[in-house]
């Protein structure tokens, strides 16, 4: 992970200064609203249904465990003991005061974490897939190419006023986890057929009103080349964006109104003219961020030790576990475990500060003082070594954070919702409370397989409700909640957007109609190793939509 | 509205001339873009250092040819969540080379000034008399910046490149 | 968006101006003095749309004690005790419908 040198403490020590500024200008009314609203906003302070909301950002999901200590004590100290997990890879804590912000910052800056940017209209977090890093399939870290970008779009003079927000993700593993085609502007590294390692430049992605799927306006874009893209395509958004109408504002809609070649063709001959400039990437300058990520001394360890095979057959229920939550790490010998943050009847990506300090605990000993954050609102151990696998699995189920759902029905990704978020027409996790106890029943879990719920409170889609296989979108009919429920989506290399089913269902209703869906898909698979989505994509919605609607 | 240049509050020897207003005699003036762009080869003759007001909404492309003859651009931002003049800034300084005065106006706040210089502003038609006083003060809160600017300050990559020792590593965060 | 001050203001019941307190971000209320109060029954209720439209601008001129004022409607209940007129002004005057994460040994 990276470490933080002195460059980096001063400016965010100095970031949390000005805003300390801000806040004490405000306060006193030398600063109205409207002229605050854009700067807290810089530092991810919303303004909720009950109180302010700080989102703290976890660059590309990869968090120490003193950082997770410290995320714990702003919980306890500043918040309501426990904070929200997003599908950002970042956290969000929901009941914070104005007035103490500045605290929590400094804070938070000692530990080299800030708030900078998870909101307004500049770069956001920079995401990759939470198994950077370890994954086997990967060809390199996609972290050291998010770090060097982060690092060049934060308070960026040019890019600090733009016409709306702009989420940037790279990947580079060959099965898409970090849902990169729903992304503004993503980069997928990948080898050319000179095995040369580049990236593959998607553009225009986004969900909300009107979702769209990221275009390729570049099949391969060579390392050195990556930061003068990127500056090339935010100086075409930031001068040719709508700025008149709000749902108008992203990317994705210039790039639907220009079409992808012209848009393509903008860049190009933007980035043509500053390609050779400063900002080209020597090796000196990508050596120098990379020598900043500090890799595990992993141990030279073999796959399966007689230990952990032993307690496999011994105990059906780590059995479970270890099917469902650990996956294959590129090391012989290691493993990444994820962990849930789905349990029954609760909310989804929450995590109370006992559990983070716990968490915390656990990395220190058996992860080498790592955590991730995935945008599914789950979390990650990514470097268990095998034999320790017993042994993290106890002390995980201890804490409840256990629970062999991971991609099953009950593994549902939520926004927060009416119950918390101004922008909210409807709740949603009570919803997804709702269907997480139907759906108790792990052996029923297991036998329904992979299947992705997604649930928005509202059009803003921060729940990715128009990717999930099944989409539930909250929203207000005559003062009353109802539901839209699409099918199909997906947020993977496929990625797809969901199909309206029908009209909308109200409040009461959600859960059995999630349920009479599963009776579908169960009475319409050819086996059982055909997996919902495929089911869906075989026979199309209308058998589902029949029988949902003949049930209602 | 107090005008900053070189770090303090200076008189605008600059007159702005309306649409339609007669051009006065060898004083520095301020023409709007219309008017400029209908009588540019008239104005750029007149004995007198040359202004403009530039919208924000057009590109700063159509002035590469009177560029060696203006003194100053005055870039726009309507308010300033509006952040398009800043790309017009940096496409005058560095894709065009403009060495003028480009000056800040319209909702220019001392939140927005240490963008500003480094987007390659150097003159400010700031909006309020308060913030034009802390104008050194603001810009002085930060000593580190990641990316290249115009205000000469070496960027984080180039500072941790010229360091002698080997890039440090501060105790683990 | 449009300003309160702009947008036709009607009516079809009783409403209070709420808004959240600048400081720590509770939820306040209109109350008939010209100040602010975190409790719903001593709340200013308005009928009328002028009377409506007095009032969110005085609070929208409130700017440093109280942010994003709107008008929200309320239910006058029996011997004129004043309730949330909708399940959002419910949930921003009770708190969120679900129970907080349970927090051991906090």
């Amino acid at each position: 992970m990276y470490i933080y040198d002195s460059i980096d403490r001063t400016f965010v020590t100095e970031r949390v200064a000005e805003f300390r500024d801000q806040v004490a200008r405000r306060l006193s009314g030398e600063l109205t609203e409207d002229e605050f609203k854009p700067l807290r906003l810089m530092n991810g302070v919303y303004l909720q249904l009950h109180a302010y909301m700080l989102r703290i950002a976890n660059p590309y999901g990869t968090l120490s465990s003193q950082q997770l200590r410290r995320l714990a004590h702003v919980a306890r100290r500043y918040d309501r003991g426990y904070g929200h997990f997003t599908t950002r890879q970042n956290i969000q804590f929901h009941w914070i005061k104005l007035e103490e912000i500045p605290d929590a910052l400094a804070d938070l800056a000692e530990v080299g974490m800030h708030g900078m940017q998870t909101s307004g209209n500049n770069v956001r977090n920079l995401t990759t897939d939470q198994w950077a890093g370890v994954a086997p399939d990967e060809i390199e870290d996609p972290r050291i190419w998010a770090e060097i970008i982060r690092q060049h779009v934060t308070l960026h003079p040019e890019f600090s006023f733009m016409p709306r927000k702009f989420k940037i993700c790279v990947g580079t593993a060959a099965h898409d986890r970090a849902a990169l085609r729903i992304h503004d502007l993503a980069f997928r590294l990948h080898r050319n057929e000179a095995g040369e390692a580049g990236f593959e430049v998607m553009v225009g992605g986004g969900l909300g009103r009107t979702p769209f799927l990221a275009q390729t306006i570049r099949p391969f874009l060579k390392k050195r080349d990556l930061l003068s893209y990127v500056e090339a395509v935010l100086r075409t958004y930031n001068q040719f964006g709508r700025r008149d109408n709000i749902w108008k504002a992203r990317i994705k809609i210039l790039v639907h109104d220009l079409g992808a070649e012209a848009f393509a063709k903008e860049v190009e001959a933007e980035w043509q003219t500053i390609k050779d400039g400063p900002l080209a990437l020597d090796s000196a300058a990508v050596a120098e961020i990379a020598s900043r990520f500090v890799y595990p001394d992993y141990e030279a360890l073999e796959d399966s030790p007689p230990a952990f095979t032993a307690a496999r057959r011994a105990d059906p229920q780590f059995d479970r576990w270890v099917d469902n939550a650990v996956n294959n790490h590129k090391k012989p010998g290691y493993a990444i475990v994820t962990i849930s943050l789905k349990p029954e009847g609760g909310t989804p990506g929450d995590a109370t500060a006992v559990q983070m300090d716990a968490l915390a605990d656990l990395a220190d000993r058996y992860s080498f003082g790592e955590i991730r954050i995935g945008h599914e609102q789950n979390l990650a151990l990514p470097h268990v070594a095998q034999r320790d696998l017993p042994a993290v699995w106890r002390a995980l189920d201890a804490l409840g954070l256990a629970i062999p759902n991971i991609g099953l029905v009950s593994d549902i990704i939520a926004c927060p919702g009416l119950d918390y978020c101004s922008l909210a027409n409807a709740r949603s996790i009570p919803i997804a409370q709702e269907i997480t106890r139907r759906f108790r029943d792990l052996d029923r879990q297991r036998e329904l397989g992979r299947l992705h719920i997604n649930i928005s409170g509202c059009i803003n889609a921060c729940g990715h409700h128009h990717v999930g296989h099944i989409g539930i979108l909250g929203v207000e009919k005559n003062g009353e909640e109802f539901y839209q429920i699409t099918l199909g989506g997906k947020a993977d290399d496929h990625a797809e957007l969901g199909a309206l089913i029908g009209p909308a269902v109200p409040y009461a209703k959600v859960a059995d109609v999630v349920e009479d869906i599963a009776a579908a898909y169960l009475a319409l698979r050819t086996s059982r190793d055909e997996l919902f989505i495929d089911t869906l994509k075989r026979t199309g919605i209308e058998p589902f939509r029949d029988r949902i609607y003949a049930a209602h | 509205m107090p005008l900053i240049e070189n770090g303090r509050i200076v008189e605008d020897r600059h007159v702005r001339v309306g649409p339609d207003d007669p051009i006065p005699e060898r004083v520095p003036i301020i023409v709007p873009a219309q008017r400029f762009l209908a009588e540019a080869d008239a104005l750029i003759r007149r004995d007198g250092s040359l202004g403009i007001d530039w919208p924000n909404d057009r590109r700063v492309a159509e002035l590469e040819p009177w560029l060696g003859h203006l003194a100053l651009i005055a870039l726009n931002f309507p308010k300033f969540k509006d952040g398009r003049a800043y790309s017009q800034a940096r496409l005058l300084r560095e894709s065009y080379g403009f060495g003028g005065t480009l000056r800040a106006t319209g909702d220019v706040l001392r939140d927005q000034f240490h963008f500003l210089v480094r987007a390659g502003f150097d003159s400010f038609e700031v909006k309020k008399p308060a913030d034009a006083a802390v104008f050194a003060e603001v810009l002085a809160r930060y000593s580190v910046y990641y990316q290249p600017g115009a205000d000469g300050r070496l960027p984080a990559a180039r500072q941790r490149l010229q360091s002698d020792a080997a890039p440090k590593i501060s105790e683990a965060v | 968006m449009t300003s309160p001050l702009d947008r036709k203001i009607k009516i079809t019941g009783p409403v209070v101006v709420t808004a959240n307190r600048v400081a720590d971000g509770v939820v306040v209320y209109r109350s008939p003095d010209g100040g602010w109060t975190t409790k719903l029954e001593a709340a200013a209720v308005a009928t009328d749309a002028a009377r409506a439209r007095v009032m969110i601008a005085e609070a929208t001129a409130d700017d440093l004690r109280a942010v994003g004022p709107y008008i929200a409607p309320v239910e006058l209940a029996e011997g004129g005790r004043v309730r949330p007129g909708n399940l959002r002004e419910l949930i921003r005057l009770s708190g969120p419908t679900i129970d907080l994460p349970v927090t051991f040994g906090i």
